[in-house]
């Protein structure tokens, strides 16, 4: 299933996030990179539908997405994680994915439990399935958002930053776990992150954000060498674009 | 998959003991706690106090599920309402009316109340929860106070006709009925422990369940509730109509120690701040809380201005101690929430 990103535009008062983004996000896992403030959270945050856009089309396989409301887009199969992690503090690790599965209305109440030790075993959080969120590690409270993002059946599954703050041998194990992603679910994964190697590890294609254009996209080993994309990220001699990278 | 061995410990449906767990705050769940606060409720207290004591009991009994809705959807589910009153008195309002107008048995009015208490109160929300935070805290506010207005204009029926069902003539005030099977001071307590106890156990069934998991995520962040497909109008209703079934019923079960001549002080603006000072100092985040909350709110205060007190400086004195509490509390969890790097 292709995500197809046609003319999309956003502005907030006088600054434009997004300026006519036009992309294609094939089958399998895809990057979405750029220099802060790109203008990737906001992508994410169009196809969530807490930002509305001034004009542009986000469909995938003919659904319209941002026709939906933003729940409504859960239950189509969209899902998400957020760069401030946002596992659920007062609930068990078990009732977390639960409420995913059982608010995305796609599987019978009688699977569910199933269909969550499933999402769990995935990520390597089954034998903790019953502790509080609040008593887990930052490690942990990642996966268990990822374990959120792949219960039940989501098409669309877009990582925000899901590497952030994490050391590199759990980037390696989160690494396992986004490219398995695809496998399992047949979703769509779009996956922000600043650790190039991560994107490089996990993306066959990835698309390049700089000042809310798409700079280029491509498959990923190719977008890497890009010069522009070498130039938004280093900057350019007198570095004009003001974009360094912060990471 | 191997989920059979891994997941032994877990269960599908929420059973007795983690819906009993949200009475007490799960960890320290026993469900000898709750029997045993039960028996002691029950059966010692009766046999223990006098009446004074008897009433000040009756008092706690009624608080608790009232403190409780107040504490539910502030700590369960992130919205502060200081409204807590106006459904309350919605529900003391139509039980007394419909106890004087029908011979429908008692522990129905109370049920009757409870529901128009919830639909008003839904109705009353759905315009308030367009805005959070501190605004709804204001709005709600203002809402107890057109209770206020409200109840103070068409007053309590006190057995007349009508709608208001006023009597003509202070000789012809009747005294309100209470069930049959509950007619003394006592078996009328007894009534309200049990009325009580229902309603913290319809809570924590809610709490425990599909509910309850979506309040939780919407205190956490609306965005991300949304990004888990919950509908968060819905849910924010549904909390509110549940706050407001508990007021209600409450209200409706407080109209049974009045009997005669209900005055609106129980649901004026002072009893609503009085109302989340207690609920707060009880704790937000158990129901137990609105438990402790009520015992504050009623028997220690009682404790305090009778025996410790007894001079009007001092019955101050013991109320001021409540705007301590409460300080005391709010500055203690915002410390805690700085700690854990979250805001306030």
């Amino acid at each position: 299933m292709t995500l197809v990103v046609d003319n999309l535009t956003v502005r907030f008062g006088g600054v434009v996030s997004l300026n006519a983004m036009t992309a294609e996000f094939p089958a399998g896992t895809c990057g979405l990179i750029g220099p802060n403030g790109a203008g990737k959270t906001t992508f994410f945050n169009v196809i969530s539908g807490f930002v509305t856009p001034s004009s542009g089309t986000v469909t995938i396989d003919d659904t319209d997405l941002l026709s939906m409301p933003s729940f409504r887009r859960a239950r189509w199969g969209l899902r998400r994680t957020f760069q401030t992690e946002q596992a659920i503090e007062g609930l068990t690790v078990f009732d977390n994915v639960a409420t995913v599965y059982e608010h995305s209305g796609v599987g019978s109440r009688v699977n569910r439990r199933a269909a969550v030790m499933s999402a769990l075993e995935f990520v390597g959080l089954a034998d903790v399935a019953d502790e509080h969120v609040r008593t887990l590690a930052a490690k942990e409270r990642r996966f268990i958002e990822v374990a959120r993002a792949v219960v039940g059946i989501p098409k669309v599954v877009m990582l925000d930053e899901p590497a952030a703050g994490l050391p590199d041998e759990e980037t390696e194990e989160l690494q396992v776990i986004i490219r398995a992603i695809p496998d399992r679910t047949g979703a769509t994964v779009i996956l922000v992150d600043h650790d190039m190697a991560l994107v490089q590890a996990c993306c066959t294609y990835t698309a390049v954000l700089d000042f809310g254009r798409l700079i280029a996209s491509g498959p990923t080993a190719q977008v890497l060498r890009d010069e522009h994309v070498m130039a938004a990220y280093i900057g350019v001699d007198d570095v004009v674009t003001g974009a360094g990278v912060e990471q | 998959m191997s989920t059979a061995t891994a997941n032994a410990g877990i269960s599908a449906r929420p059973n007795l003991k983690t819906m009993l767990g949200h009475l007490t705050g799960q960890r320290w769940f026993k469900p000898a706690t709750v029997g045993l606060v039960l028996l002691i409720a029950l059966v010692v207290i009766p046999a223990w106090f006098d009446s004074f004591w008897i009433s000040n009991f009756t008092q706690m009994a009624l608080y608790a599920p009232l403190a409780a809705s107040a504490g539910m959807l502030y700590g369960r589910v992130g919205l502060v309402s200081l409204g807590q009153v106006a459904p309350y008195g919605i529900g003391t309002w139509v039980t007394i009316r419909l106890a004087f107008a029908t011979t429908i048995p008692y522990p129905l009015l109370v049920l009757i109340g409870g529901l128009v208490a919830a639909l008003l109160g839904v109705l009353i929300g759905l315009p308030a929860l367009r805005v959070s935070g501190l605004y709804l805290a204001l709005v709600t506010l203002m809402l107890a106070a057109g209770m206020e207005v409200i109840l103070g204009e068409i007053k309590f029926p006190n057995g007349g006709k009508g709608f208001k069902g006023l009597v003509k003539s202070l000789n012809d005030i009747k005294a309100l009925r209470r069930p049959s099977f509950a007619t003394t001071d006592v078996g009328y307590y007894r009534f309200i422990v049990v009325g009580s106890f229902l309603l913290l156990m319809v809570a924590a069934a809610m709490l425990a369940r599909k509910p309850g998991r979506a309040w939780a995520s919407i205190r956490q962040s609306e965005a991300a509730a949304l990004s888990a497909g919950i509908h968060v109008t819905r849910y924010k209703m549904l909390a509110f109509a549940l706050a407001s079934f508990m007021a209600g019923v409450a209200g409706g079960l407080f109209a049974g120690t009045v009997r005669k001549g209900m005055q609106i002080d129980a649901f004026n603006r002072q009893s609503a701040i009085f109302l989340i000072a207690v609920t707060i100092m009880g704790g937000i985040y158990s129901l137990w809380g609105g438990v402790l909350g009520a015992f504050f709110a009623t028997c220690l205060l009682k404790f305090l201005t009778q025996n410790v007190a007894g001079h009007q400086f001092w019955t101050r004195f013991s109320l001021s101690l409540f705007g301590f509490g409460l300080l005391t509390n709010l500055i203690q969890s915002t410390k805690a929430a700085e700690k854990k790097g979250v805001a306030a």
